[in-house]
């Protein structure tokens, strides 16, 4: 496939990797945001392949993975209401939440439907006049403009039985949560290329003039991660700290102007809670005044007993690149992806996920 | 979540709501809306994100990035035939097509 397969090319791939190796002079360390990337730096070995002078951490950017408990519960129990149906992207199904996912609500005999894009669900709702159809609206900057453009045609065709349960979170406010913590060891930023592509990469200036962190706007093959640790390392070495863009192909400054529009039409800023992290400040979207009586929070107040996270999971340490997946007690023993004791496990592009699909399992690890 | 499949636009269509096409992902085609992309046309290859294309692939950027990459493993051939600690195949293997839904 055209602009996929030459980017998987082992040739240069080893000359990438020869690069790096010969211009790193001590130990970096470097966190890909995306989850995306995770899954290709990890399945094809590209972390094990590199010096052992560069380590790499994942990042948060798994948006099944941070969306907190509370609104897992609340979509559970909208699935359950006889006059909801509800639709989600597949990987929110097995998601657990408080004492149950939303696959066990769809077994009890709830209404759960998987949809590609947020304007099928809105398509749902145009067929179901008599139920209130509410999308799951997970995701970071890409998937906005998708579930914007979703509430916005339903509210100019008067599709008022369509509703949306916002989980949407930004990358950097996030990026910038990880460089003030405590314990920071994170040097430089792999930016996740389609966030990108819709925000362009504007707001991650400031963020590497005044963290003095290197960030490269990267793509998600072999060859696009290789090089955008590259550029990374380049950066590190020469003491330098700016924005550049690996991913040149498909990002631009500016980003998606016509996209962005649409996002700030329908969604503005506000505080988000991410799941095993907690309230990020300005980390997310809610609807606009002007959309607000799509929003399913305000249609279906929250009720019930307060979430409950698993006492085992360590999802937050490995969400803030703290920790490793195979570091957990629980990997690959008491949480595997068919049964999941927390998002990362779950989601396809989710660390832990990753790290057993890869087979890193604990005792090869140790070993 | 942010997965994104480039694929080329092979039909455009104008009326409706919102404008709409189809796009082929190597042999694979769906519907993607094409509202973000206003100056796309058939033949153009777009990143497609659940059901959105949100990015026009530039082809002129892609090729004189890649002639550099290229350039490198063509010399890396000749110098260094061999790696002795063996590079892992990095053949496709499931994000080659479109996902049957969101989540990746």
């Amino acid at each position: 496939m055209r602009f996929v397969d030459e980017y998987r090319d082992g040739a240069i791939a080893r000359r990438l990797l020869d690069e790096i190796r010969g211009m790193v002079t001590r130990d970096w360390t470097i966190m890909e945001v995306c989850g995306g990337q995770t899954h290709t730096l990890v399945r094809s070995g590209i972390d094990e392949l590199l010096p052992p002078q560069i380590r790499l951490v994942h990042g948060p950017g798994c948006p099944v993975c941070v969306t907190p408990l509370a609104l897992i519960d609340e979509a559970i129990a909208i699935a359950k209401r006889p006059d909801c149906i509800l639709t989600s992207f597949g990987d929110m199904l097995r998601v657990p939440g408080s004492s149950e996912d939303l696959h066990m609500a769809r077994a009890a005999g709830g209404d759960v439907r998987v949809v590609y894009s947020p304007l099928d669900a809105v398509e749902v709702a145009r067929r179901n006049p008599d139920r209130t159809v509410v999308f799951f609206a997970v995701g970071f900057e890409t998937t906005a403009p998708a579930n914007a453009t979703a509430v916005k045609v339903a509210h100019d065709t008067g599709v008022e039985n369509f509703a949306l349960l916002v989980a949407h979170v930004l990358v950097p406010p996030a990026m910038m949560a990880i460089l003030v913590s405590p314990g920071n060891r994170v040097q430089g930023f792999l930016a996740p290329g389609h966030v990108c592509a819709v925000q362009g990469w504007t707001e991650y200036e400031p963020i590497a003039r005044d963290f003095g962190t290197p960030i490269v706007v990267t793509g998600f093959e072999p060859i696009d991660l290789l090089e955008g640790i590259r550029m990374v390392v380049a950066q590190l070495e020469e003491g330098r700290a700016e924005v550049e863009n690996q991913y040149v192909r498909a990002v631009t400054r500016e980003g998606n102007v016509p996209a962005r529009q649409v996002v700030a039409e329908v969604f503005e800023v506000c505080d988000r809670a991410w799941r095993g992290i907690g309230v990020i400040e300005k980390s997310g979207f809610r609807l606009t005044e002007a959309y607000r009586h799509h929003d399913a929070e305000v249609r279906f107040p929250r009720e019930g007993a307060p979430a409950s996270e698993s006492e085992e999971c360590i999802a937050g340490e490995v969400l803030r690149g703290r920790a490793r997946p195979q570091d957990c007690p629980a990997f690959g023993e008491l949480c595997t992806p068919e049964h999941p004791l927390g998002a990362p496990m779950v989601s396809n592009e989710g660390a832990c996920a990753a790290y057993f699909l890869a087979g890193r399992r604990r005792a090869e690890v140790a070993g | 979540m942010c997965l994104g499949v480039p694929g080329k636009v092979i039909h455009i269509r104008g009326e409706g709501e919102i404008r709409m096409g189809t796009v082929d992902f190597g042999g694979i085609r769906r519907e993607a809306c094409l509202a973000y992309i206003p100056e796309v046309d058939v033949g153009d290859y777009v990143v497609v994100h659940v059901g959105f294309a949100i990015s026009k692939v530039d082809e002129e950027e892609a090729a004189r990035s890649y002639a550099l990459l290229a350039e490198m493993g063509n010399l890396e051939n000749v110098d260094l035939p061999q790696d002795p600690e063996g590079v892992r195949d990095f053949a496709p293997e499931g994000r080659a097509v479109p996902p049957s839904e969101a989540g990746a």
